[in-house]
């Protein structure tokens, strides 16, 4: 997968199961202010990402830092090709 | 001192309609919401009648966020509850304080339970069974759903007595209002449709299996009844400080004037002569009202042959052979179980303000019991003025209101 496959898969994935616009889905939208979500959505979200890419994020540290939008994407790229790396 | 309680707005999701205009064509016209869900004889119940709630859109009503931690039944409990505040006319600055409050009579969430459980054991592991299922799955789950969406921060429970559920809480949001411990309740009941919480129901043969004719298949207080019809949906009600709702101009559509509970602390499933009566009693007294008083009585009468003739001995040692004119609903809605003590408040005040009483549909003939009442046979073309709704509930536990209407 290319970085905007993934980037595309990540927004249309989130979009789907919060029933979030096109338009508000930018790197720098915060996941709390922008898009509206909490930290139950958080619980739903790693399981929709986990589903969509086949992997397991559920224990990493470094979701906990995830602010915007962007830092998803950049987390989720770097655990592809940490994981292609490994393949 | 205790304030009086006003009446300023409700609202409805029943197997009649999701409209005043609409549930009270129903009422008039005797028009019956009991329909048949095959799956149930596929699956071994003994009885596929239901009350059936057409033309609600539950994905319609609430965005996918806030459904996730509701089963539909709160999602109809909210519907309900918009329409009773937009009814009254009750602007954000009303609800978000912390004298307004909510209060629901449910009595399960047995669908979302079993959604749990069977997803765990596909999914084999709790992390993946996602954020809403411990929400959906409370009996609390209307009141703290509700809460959150409204923005009420007053009283925010569920009040859990079977089908006497509604009626309590619409009593005990009375009486925080009679206290002064809260200005405004939005209150009601709210019943799950589903097969899985009825299977067991089913098993104890409390339900009509008159499979032929759906709509002559509930028949309270008839002599040839054989069961009840379960149903559900959900009834909200505005109540508020009568000198408040004055006071900003509210439309007073009615009053809460007296509420009384009791128990039978007899049988589980078998109601007592006694028990209702001591309700109804209670209930009067706290109204200040004679039984001559009372133009209609709204039975809790579901169709079952032990209940119906309990409480018709009840309504006769209360109010003597004949002595007011009584009518039961469940006729055509069903038994609406943990809903039904509130959804009859609606139905009343529907009549009240569309200026009838409907008439007990499917009752025929008379048995020993039901034969010292004056059921109502035909519509009368007046307002109920003052009323007593009844409810009653596994275990013998009883709610009576008196609700007045007309000023």
């Amino acid at each position: 997968m290319t970085d905007q496959e993934i980037i595309g898969l990540i927004d249309s994935s989130l979009q789907e199961e919060f029933e979030l616009e096109a338009k508000i889905m930018t790197p720098e939208a915060s996941f709390y202010d922008d898009l509206g979500l909490d930290s139950l959505d958080v619980v739903d979200m790693v399981i929709v990402l986990e589903a969509a890419f086949g992997f397991k994020i559920r224990e990493e540290e470094a979701i906990r830092s995830i602010r915007t939008l962007g830092d998803l994407h950049a987390f989720v790229i770097a655990k592809k090709r940490k994981l292609e790396g490994t393949a | 001192m205790l304030h009086r309680v006003a009446i300023t707005g409700f609202g409805i999701v029943s197997c009649l309609g999701t409209t005043p205009a609409e549930v009270g064509a129903g009422l008039r016209q005797g028009r019956s919401g009991i329909g048949i869900d095959a799956e149930r004889v596929r699956l071994g119940f003994r009885s596929p009648l239901t009350g059936v709630i057409r033309d609600f859109d539950v994905a319609a009503t609430l965005p996918k966020k806030a459904r996730k931690s509701m089963p539909d039944f709160a999602v109809q409990a909210y519907a309900a509850a918009r329409d009773a505040i937009a009814m009254a006319d009750l602007g954000e600055e009303l609800l978000a304080n912390d004298d307004t409050g909510l209060i629901f009579g449910v009595d399960s969430s047995c669908l979302a339970a079993i959604e749990q459980v069977d997803a765990l054991r596909r999914l084999g592991e709790t992390v993946s069974l996602g954020s809403g299922l411990i929400f959906r799955s409370m009996t609390s789950t209307v009141t703290m759903n509700l809460n959150t969406l409204f923005k009420t921060r007053g009283a925010c429970w569920s009040i859990s007595s079977a089908c006497s559920s509604g009626g309590h809480a619409i009593g005990q949001a009375a009486d925080l209002i009679a206290l002064g411990r809260q200005e405004r309740v939005i209150c009601g009941g709210a019943q799950e449709i589903n097969w899985e919480s009825m299977c067991s129901f089913d098993g104890l043969g409390a339900f009509s299996t008159r499979i032929a004719q759906p709509a002559a298949a509930s028949r309270p207080f008839d002599k040839d009844r054989d069961g009840l019809v379960p149903g559900g949906g959900a009834a909200a009600v505005v109540l508020e400080r009568y000198d408040l709702a004055q006071a900003r101009g509210a439309t007073i559509l009615g009053e809460v004037c007296g509420y009384a509970f009791s128990s039978d602390g007899n049988h589980l499933s078998v109601p007592s002569v006694g028990g209702l009566q001591r309700a109804m009693r209670g209930a009067l007294k706290a109204a200040a009202l004679a039984p001559g008083d009372i133009d209609y009585l709204c039975a809790h009468a579901t169709s079952t042959p032990a209940g119906d003739a309990a409480e018709a001995e009840n309504i006769a040692a209360v109010f003597g052979p004949q002595g007011v004119p009584v009518s039961a609903l469940k006729a055509l809605t069903g038994h609406e179980l943990w809903m039904s003590g509130a959804s009859q408040v609606v139905y009343t005040a529907i009549m009240a303000q569309q200026g009838f009483v409907a008439r007990s549909v499917n009752f025929e003939t008379p048995d020993a019991a039901s034969a010292q009442l004056n059921i109502i046979t035909a519509t009368l073309e007046r307002p109920p003025r003052h009323v007593l709704c009844n409810s009653a509930g596994f275990g013998g536990t009883n709610a009576c209101l008196a609700l007045r209407f007309g000023g």
